[in-house]
């Protein structure tokens, strides 16, 4: 290695030191650009209650590819996400409004639906990550297997129907609390207020309302950060890059790798659930269908954030991007009154991208290690 | 080499596969601080004798020790924990971290964070990799690269550094030069000779006739499951060593 260099040597090096932080901060100049975009293009799209509506809608993609970013890592997948969701807010949704009409407490029984739910999803994730663990079966068809099996369970569950609606009146209204509120809530001439929606507004008030912290977006960046904490900072995140990386060295280097597959598996799957349970807070209704249309976006997510599908490389900062991404993107569109079906086109094109600089950027890895 | 006592000893060591004999009585000894090459044809039985010392073939017949312990039976990890590591050609790091994630692999130092957290002490890990890197005079720029941009050569000195800095007192090196280009190949041989330096012996397997000249102390050839030669390097060339593997001196 000489350390010598020429002015041509250092040109070229400046030069892909640039396209390095082009590839890996692409997705985020991106989602930058779309909403500027959109602020000058589409009116009322850049207002605090716009961009509130956007963060909630963006919270059931981003909690599912907080889980699926993990898995991904580990060179794995899990395609049955989207209906653990659903199993979780089917569950959760019937033990509350069974508690409920049987005389408890609107907020035990919430409490304790929302704990069903979230212990409910632990069963596919426990599956999944024996099937993929011990038993060796690729995550694709595992999981796509615990995707038949849960959905038709959720379905079961409700006999066949979409909604587990028929909740208490009592029971929604505590719901709404948490699903529908904002730690802060602001009134244009009427001022701020704390926890609760100030009583007594007019209509032109409260179509005027903003919610500046709603509970939804509080709650899962709370997940977040918690899940992001553990993936970059301890041993279970660096043993999960070392098994995505290669399983041989993790093994031969002492890793439970087995354990830890499983353990992620349950992970992944109680994320699903936490979504499940926000699904009830927020449509104070549980449904088989809450997550089945954002699987695919979750995964979509994930790659737009820059985790190699192939394992061993991803961040969970990346994933929260391309969750951003998905949601501004069905917005602005709409604001646009853009046919709403376009949003599938331009979301499969952004992947594609996706996929293509990540190819870009490992070869340019492997160009430097071969220099 | 006028050592008496060997650091590793093989005593007429047998290994069945089936009806096919891999190993028939075989003798090997390592000294402390010497580099041993195992030479031999496909099939001669290198690996085979290589896997039973690091526990992951078991001998049907004879006896192995190591530092005067009978290991022939103990499990890989076991042999491993007693410092007998062994470097495959495939290196078994993990190319997606840095050279301290890799040292440190399984074994991660960690420090508290918060009072109650605890967290990846990564400054720890990369500046003790570096220690043992600048002992072993290999110079990688930046530790926080991941291994995927480091060379072959690099990366092999790396699955050396964490073998010595888990204090291994036995490195057995596969084929080490195999995926080489020619100057990465005098480097690897360059850290074997400065591991002879730190009194670490080496067994290397190789079929590169001329790395095992330029490095080895002593020559052992197999063929056919037994050892045919035993050869200082006084004693050897190029010439007697290819005779051997390929059986021909036994007929001359």
């Amino acid at each position: 290695m000489t350390t010598t260099t020429l002015p041509a040597q250092r040109r070229a090096d400046t030069r892909s030191q640039i396209i390095n932080i082009l590839t890996r901060t692409w997705s985020l100049i991106f989602l930058l650009g779309l909403f500027i975009f959109f602020s000058a293009t589409g009116p009322g799209f850049l207002t605090v209650r716009n961009i509130s509506n956007i963060l909630v809608s963006s919270t059931l993609v981003m909690l599912m590819s907080i889980g699926q970013t993990y898995v991904i890592i580990t060179a794995g997948i899990d395609l049955s996400l989207g209906w653990t969701v659903g199993l979780a807010s089917v569950v959760g949704a019937t033990t509350m409004r069974n508690l409920a009409n049987g005389g408890m407490e609107p907020v035990t029984a919430i409490g304790i639906g929302a704990a069903a739910g979230l212990a409910v999803s632990l069963i596919p994730g426990l599956v999944n990550g024996v099937l993929v663990a011990k038993i060796k079966v690729p995550p694709f068809i595992a999981t796509l297997g615990m995707f038949g099996v849960i959905r038709g369970a959720a379905f079961l569950l409700t006999d066949g129907q979409n909604v587990v609606g028929n909740l208490p009146s009592t029971v929604r209204d505590s719901l709404r609390v948490v699903g529908n509120g904002s730690l802060l809530f602001y009134v244009p001439d009427g001022g701020f207020t704390w926890l609760t929606q100030p009583a007594d507004l007019t209509t032109e008030q409260l179509r005027t309302l903003q919610k500046l912290a709603p509970y939804p977006v509080l709650i899962v960046a709370a997940v977040v950060i918690i899940f992001a904490f553990i993936l970059g900072r301890t041993q279970f995140g660096r043993h999960t890059y070392a098994i995505g990386g290669s399983k041989d060295a993790a093994l031969r280097a002492g890793i439970n790798v087995d354990r830890h597959l499983l353990v992620i598996y349950v992970l992944a799957a109680f994320t699903a659930g936490i979504a499940g349970v926000l699904h009830i807070f927020r449509f104070t209704a549980g449904s088989p269908l809450a997550g089945e249309q954002a699987l695919l976006d979750s995964v979509a997510a994930v790659v737009i954030g820059g985790t190699n599908l192939f394992g061993g490389e991803g961040r969970l900062s990346g994933s929260v991007i391309g969750a951003l991404i998905i949601a501004v993107l069905q917005t602005g569109l709409v604001i646009l009154a853009v046919d709403a079906l376009w949003q599938f086109v331009v979301v499969g094109i952004i992947i594609i991208i996706a996929v293509l600089v990540n190819q870009f950027q490992a070869y340019l890895e492997r160009q430097k290690a071969h220099d | 080499m006028t050592n008496p006592t060997p650091i590793l000893q093989a005593k007429q060591v047998s290994k069945f596969f089936g009806g096919l004999t891999a190993l028939d009585k075989v003798d090997f000894e390592v000294y402390p601080g010497e580099v041993v090459a195992l030479l031999g044809d496909n099939g001669a039985g290198k690996s085979t004798l290589i896997k039973c010392v690091s526990g992951v073939y078991r001998p049907e017949h004879g006896e192995i020790f190591f530092n005067d312990q009978n290991i022939t039976h103990h499990s890989p990890a076991s042999i491993r924990d007693l410092g007998i590591e062994t470097i495959y050609q495939d290196l078994a790091l993990a190319e997606n971290l840095d050279v301290g994630g890799n040292v440190f692999l399984g074994k991660e130092k960690k420090r508290n964070f918060l009072g109650l957290l605890r967290v990846l002490d990564d400054d720890f890990m990369r500046s003790e990799a570096a220690q043992v890197l600048e002992r072993l005079d290999i110079h990688i720029p930046s530790l926080k690269q991941k291994l995927v941009n480091l060379s072959g050569g690099q990366r092999q000195a790396v699955a050396i550094a964490r073998a010595l800095y888990w204090n291994a007192k036995l490195l057995i090196m596969d084929e080490p030069t195999a995926a080489l280009g020619v100057p990465e190949q005098r480097k690897v041989l360059a850290l074997v000779r400065s591991l002879r330096e730190h009194n670490i012996p080496v067994i290397i397997i190789s079929h590169t006739m001329q790395d095992v000249l330029e490095v080895a102390d002593r020559m052992v050839v197999m063929r056919r499951g037994r050892v045919v030669a035993n050869l200082p390097r006084s004693q050897a060339d190029a010439e007697i060593l290819v005779k051997h593997i390929v059986g021909a001196a036994e007929v001359a």
